[in-house]
């Protein structure tokens, strides 16, 4: 159930660099894809650190915990989080 | 002091719930029969001071993972008054078992569905009264997050304290005795006869991910890599392939020609130039085929296969297909069916639809047969490895065209979400089991196609009586004649264009029926066809067999799978102009330019 933060400015989580960490502010996306991403660990007040993005604009790896996850930029672009 | 013990899967609210109760004031401490720490609070409950603990989350209360075994040695060394059994009621159907198995060791408890109110969003209703009946046991909704359903719950468990189930501790520990006695057959047995697949510490999958999915260098190290297990395949397997031939053949001379010459010349025929010749023939590749599946087996369980779909997902997006659709390709190397059941995690029926219409031009084990044979036979050791390889290019350059003229076809917006697991080395019994399973694939096969289909390429090249055996006045000559202006700008002959229609059911009859044809079998036969055929006629027909489509139980697949007989007759169709057009401009391009 998407949810905003509003007390902190927040950016998508496709506008990370490798490295970098974020704390998930709302996800955006349909049911059927929350639903996916909540099965994969991805829920507000998470921790997410962008691991690598492929060339030529291709998907992105993403930590949650000990979970690592790929997904596009497109999705990720759904993320709102906060960096951290 | 009375117990309660709080028991529930991981990701129940569990500790949450625990919180609340204790109002926070909990503290860590040692229990007897257990080596972890686990949380306990003590609250005032119906007038008496009770101790709450934490166990920790299981999934099956008989079960052998760490914490299960935790929560059973506890509970035997500390039985507690009342269990309070906490469930995820979004995800009750999942979780009833646990509760199932609490309730068969006859503990004191008390149930609550946590999550009431996610579970309600999710349009899921649960009659706990109607529950409570069928179970015999107290059933409480609640939400741990806002607090509703609490105080009926608390009150039930103040009840139920008051009312310990007589003899319930001696029963306990005797029923957990049960799964001690597993543990420690277990543990013995474990420790003599099996070894786990060992998860490459976290460092180790990190710098490997950091050279394999390097920006640059994971793409050519990805092809470096198919090139080599192709490679491996094939050096390793066509000398053993060859062997084995050798072998059946040898076998036909000293013991089936004297044993069955007694027979009518037809009988004697259609069993040793028809049955045997045929299946010993396909036979010869079982460890070839082996060989390959322990390499695929390898790549598979190492978790590389994901690391491609993160490597490839940009082009096959290009494709309208993503990651996924890759890796199924790649599963499409050993058999095209798994492959095409495999799109069933697609939930786009576009995407799922376009990536099936490409899965059956990859070029599966059983083509390798043919190819490994007929590239043996035309070519010279050194070229016959990359004349293989290319064939596999082909197979891609097959699944892409094809997804770029179909893909407006096929539009689909389907999110591209996967987990990446970590590295690791897959067991040596993993490795066998996978090949054993691969030996019982081709046996079904055999039994199913191959026998039936060399006996009636036997018998076409036969009948009628009056013919000399595999001339032009024998049906498969006809048959031959028939097709002969389709299959002659393709440098494809008669001989051929017979095999050609028996591949339609199995790709393994192929070389089968070339064998029945020939009247020959092993190394003769690829001596007969060198003789016959150039190169560029071998290549031609090899790409024909690619292309075309793989076999009947691909194509009855994609019938199941699709739900849908045009979409079924319009994969054939596109595969065979394809196949035609590839072989067509190949052959003629080929001699136009002088080969």
């Amino acid at each position: 159930m998407p949810s905003t933060n509003l007390t902190m400015p927040s950016t998508t989580l496709a506008t990370l660099q490798p490295g970098e960490f974020a704390t998930i502010a709302a996800i955006h996306a349909d049911k059927a894809l929350h639903q996916r991403l909540l099965a994969l660990g991805f829920r507000s007040g998470k921790q997410v650190e962008l691991i690598r993005k492929a060339i030529f604009s291709g998907p992105l790896q993403v930590r949650i915990g000990t979970t690592d996850i790929l997904l596009r930029r497109s999705e990720a672009a759904k993320i709102m989080v906060c960096k951290t | 002091m009375k117990r309660i013990a709080l028991l529930g899967m991981p990701n129940t609210g569990k500790s949450t719930l625990f919180n609340r109760i204790t109002g926070g004031a909990a503290r860590v401490g040692n229990w007897p029969g257990i080596t972890v720490e686990l949380l306990s609070g003590k609250i005032l409950l119906g007038g008496d001071m009770v101790e709450i603990i934490d166990l920790p989350g299981i999934y099956d209360l008989h079960g052998f993972s760490d914490d299960e075994q935790v929560v059973r040695h506890f509970l035997h060394d500390n039985v507690p008054d009342l269990a309070l059994v906490i469930l995820n009621a979004t995800q009750i159907e999942r979780q009833m078992s646990l509760l199932l198995q609490l309730k068969q060791l006859n503990m004191n408890a008390v149930v609550l569905l946590n999550m009431a109110d996610e579970a309600k969003k999710y349009g899921i209703s649960v009659d706990s009264r109607k529950m409570s009946e069928l179970l015999g046991m107290p059933i409480f909704l609640l939400s741990g997050k806002y607090g509703t359903g609490y105080p009926e719950a608390m009150q039930a468990v103040t009840k139920a304290l008051r009312y310990p189930t007589p003899g319930m501790a001696e029963l306990l520990r005797s029923q957990l005795e049960q799964d001690e006695h597993i543990e420690a057959e277990m543990a013995r047995v474990m420790k003599h006869a099996v070894q786990i697949p060992a998860q490459l510490p976290e460092n180790l999958t990190e710098k490997l991910d950091h050279v394999m999915l390097h920006p640059w260098l994971g793409l050519p190290i990805f092809f470096f890599i198919m090139y080599l297990l192709f490679q491996g395949v094939f050096l390793l397997g066509q000398p053993l392939q060859a062997g084995v031939a050798e072998m059946l053949t040898w076998l036909r001379e000293v013991a089936l020609e004297p044993a069955l010459s007694g027979l009518p010349a037809m009988l004697n025929g259609l069993l040793l130039d028809g049955v045997y010749n045929g299946v010993a023939t396909v036979a010869a590749f079982v460890p070839l085929i082996v060989l390959f599946f322990l390499f695929m087996a390898m790549v598979e369980d190492s978790g590389y296969l994901s690391r491609a779909a993160f490597l490839m997902d940009v082009l096959m997006a290009r494709l309208g297909l993503d990651g996924r659709g890759f890796v199924m390709l790649l599963m499409g190397f050993g058999c095209n069916v798994p492959a095409l059941m495999g799109t069933r995690v697609m939930r786009s029926r576009a995407m799922r639809l376009l990536t099936m219409l490409v899965i059956p031009f990859s070029l599966c084990s059983a083509r390798l047969q043919v190819f490994v044979f007929i590239t043996a036979a035309l070519f010279s050791p050194n070229a016959a490895p990359v004349v293989l390889f290319s064939l596999y290019l082909f197979s891609f350059a097959a699944a892409i065209l094809t997804a770029l003229l179909f893909k407006s076809k096929f539009q689909n917006s389907e999110p591209f979400v996967l987990e990446l697991p970590p590295y690791r080395f897959p067991t040596t019994r993993q490795i066998v089991m996978r090949g054993w399973q691969e030996i019982q694939h081709f046996l079904r096969r055999a039994t199913k196609f191959i026998i039936a289909g060399v006996v009636l390429v036997w018998l076409l090249t036969n009948l009628p009586p009056s013919a000399t055996p595999a001339s032009s006045d024998t049906l498969a000559g006809i048959i031959g004649s028939l097709l002969h202006p389709i299959f002659a700008p393709l440098g494809i002959n008669e001989q051929l264009t017979i095999a050609l229609i028996f591949g339609f059911v199995a790709k393994e009859i192929v070389i089968g029926s070339l064998a029945v044809i020939y009247g020959l079998s092993g190394e003769a036969l690829g001596g007969a066809l060198g003789q016959q055929l150039d190169w560029v006629q071998g290549y031609s027909f090899m790409l024909f067999t690619l292309i075309y489509t793989p076999c009947l139980s691909a194509i009855a697949t994609l019938r199941s799978e699709s739900k849908n007989l045009g979409y079924t007759l319009f994969s054939i169709g596109w595969s065979l102009t394809l196949a035609w057009l590839a072989s067509f401009a190949f052959y003629q391009g080929a001699r136009a330019l002088g080969y």
